[in-house]
């Protein structure tokens, strides 16, 4: 800081108090909700403090078979798979493919290039009836393969190994060269354990980015053996019974979305860096 | 584009290595693309039999169409104020985090995780609030004498998903300006307190100037964000009604297409979301990668 201005430090204070309760309050109220039994909320005004029963809430939401949704493990399982084939895939094709477009010059490697740059342009929103029509014909409609190779193509992951290839000293591939190292063993003994880092940092933006899938699971997948989690929260929570059960509902909701923040909690590091690299 | 100065001299090896990547992006992404542009010329019989080319009949019936330009200036009303309300509030977050020392990086974490909040649950989080039985602002708005019902309002619906959207998006925001923030020079900084500059003229001539690629940057994300990612709280929300009033232009893609299918609009409507993209992407990589400086 520049000078010594009380008044400033504590109105800094305030304001970020002020952000952290906010951006906290929509849980805080999921929270809450997820606590109480089940007439607490029914009965009038919410309650604004938890209650107890969260504990009996969860198992509830663990153990019970709900109409129109897949039990709620099978669909965490379902999620767990989806995010972690995304993520593996999309770091193994995009590093062999900058391995390639880095360390070789062939015909048709500005081509590749360029084809690779525009899957940056063709977001899965903006084609929907035309990608299901091809897995469809495919058919890979309700299967692992379909919830997930059709997302694994990736410019931003092939853009970050480029990039950081592009800073790796040239010497060395030229002494592993010398030493007789052909480029596989470059590739495997060299690249891979300096790309240590950035692979973890992927990992975390890219697992992330998997567990949130919901448009495309939404399409390809009819059969509720094959729903993931962000699915079966938005079917749990769009039931128009008379009696939506909201202390239920919530627990499974604030269950799903679980997983992905504790690992931007615990791995900020590689979280802020993986997704300030992979934005350049 | 480079290379490195020598590269290794196999011939097949580097087809191989690109062909796992290239077939996914020929497959899923740019044949679906060209099968887009294809069918937006083409009406199907009533029946799926036939196909005929008829021209840019689509593109003209949709710009002729009240709802669709109507989706249009939604999508434009929704995007820039989730872009100005979610940066807005993450610039004033990350001003006052720079200013701090030791508790920098425990307020960055409570202000970093609704990254990981998806939007389908923050859509379903902001509608369980705003829920006209037992939500909590609806309660507490009616002291105030203003009934909330976003299921018949249809301001109140896309406020309801401003706010939705804005949230997630915070998280993002702060920390490129933070970010960005932590980049300017504090020597500046102290020349112009030197000069008797005060914290806030200091920010708005010296801070804010810096930060305009960092801005610059975020807006284009946010558009892009706004949307294309925000499918979820639409659908988690309020469905794009009521009458329409929440009907963006990506969940209009998927209701026409998708649930009524009607291929041939849906697929122009693609194209047009297309040609968003396309631009949005090539203003990002001309002017944001060279990062303006002073």
């Amino acid at each position: 800081m520049v000078e010594n201005r009380p008044f400033l430090a504590v109105l800094t204070h305030l304001v970020l108090l002020a952000g952290v309760v906010i951006v906290a309050f929509p849980v805080y109220i999921a929270l809450v909700a997820a606590t109480h039994g089940p007439t607490a909320l029914t009965s009038g005004a919410m309650p604004l403090l938890p209650g107890g029963e969260l504990f009996a809430n969860v198992m509830q939401v663990l153990t019970e078979n709900r109409r129109g949704v897949a039990p709620f493990w099978l669909m965490a399982w379902n999620s767990l798979w989806m995010a972690v084939i995304i993520t593996l895939g999309k770091i193994a094709i995009s590093i062999i493919s900058a391995f390639a477009i880095v360390y070789f010059r062939f015909p048709g490697r500005v081509l590749a290039f360029w084809l690779i740059f525009i899957t940056l342009m063709l977001p899965v929103e903006v084609r929907i009836i035309p990608t299901f029509k091809v897995v469809a014909d495919l058919g890979l409609l309700n299967s692992y393969a379909g919830l997930t190779i059709p997302l694994i193509a990736s410019a931003t992951a092939t853009f970050l190994f480029r990039q950081f290839f592009m800073t790796i000293p040239d010497e060395l591939m030229e002494a592993a060269r010398v030493d007789g190292a052909g480029p596989l063993k470059f590739f495997r003994d060299i690249l891979l354990p300096l790309s240590r880092t950035n692979i973890a940092a992927l990992c975390v933006i890219l697992f992330i980015y998997g567990w949130m899938q919901y448009l495309w699971p939404l399409l390809v997948t009819i059969d509720p053996n094959y729903y993931t989690l962000m699915m079966g929260v938005k079917r749990m929570a769009a039931v128009s019974d008379a009696d939506p059960q909201w202390n239920i509902i919530m627990a499974a909701v604030l269950l799903a979305m679980l997983p992905p923040i504790l690992i931007v909690v615990f791995m900020q590091r590689l979280f802020v860096k993986g997704l300030v690299e992979t934005e350049k | 584009m480079d290379t490195k100065r020598t590269v290794f001299p196999a011939r097949g090896l580097p087809y191989l290595l690109v062909a796992p990547q290239l077939l996914i992006t020929l497959i899923f992404f740019i044949w679906p693309a060209g099968q887009a542009v294809k069918s937006s010329f083409e009406a199907e019989d009533p029946f799926g039999l036939s196909t005929r080319f008829v021209g840019m009949q689509h593109y003209l019936r949709l710009f002729s169409e009240p709802a669709y330009l109507a989706s249009i200036g939604r999508t434009a009303v929704f995007a820039l104020a989730v872009s100005i309300i979610s940066m807005g509030f993450a610039l004033i977050l990350a001003v006052a985090v720079n200013r701090l020392v030791r508790s920098a990086s425990a307020y960055s974490t409570l202000l970093l995780w609704p990254y990981a909040v998806s939007p389908v649950v923050a859509g379903i989080l902001w509608w369980f609030i705003f829920n006209s039985t037992t939500g909590i602002l609806p309660f507490a708005l009616e002291q105030i004498r203003i009934r909330w019902n976003h299921q018949l309002n249809g301001t109140q619906a896309m406020i309801l998903i401003i706010i939705a959207a804005s949230w997630k998006q915070v998280s993002y925001n702060f920390l490129f300006f933070l970010a960005g923030l932590q980049s300017v020079p504090q020597s500046l900084n102290e020349a112009a307190a030197i000069d008797g500059a005060g914290p806030v003229k200091r920010f708005w001539t010296i801070v804010f100037p810096l930060l305009s690629p960092t801005t610059f940057f975020l807006l284009i994300v946010n558009l892009n964000y706004t949307m294309f990612d925000t499918f979820g709280i639409v659908d988690a929300t309020t469905g794009g009604g009521p009458n329409q009033a929440t009907n963006t232009l990506v969940y209009k893609v998927y209701t026409d297409g998708y649930i009524g299918l009607n291929l041939g609009s849906s697929s122009a409507q693609s194209v047009i979301l297309m040609a968003f993209v396309i631009a949005l992407t090539v203003i990002q990589f001309r002017y944001v990668e060279r990062r303006v400086q002073y």
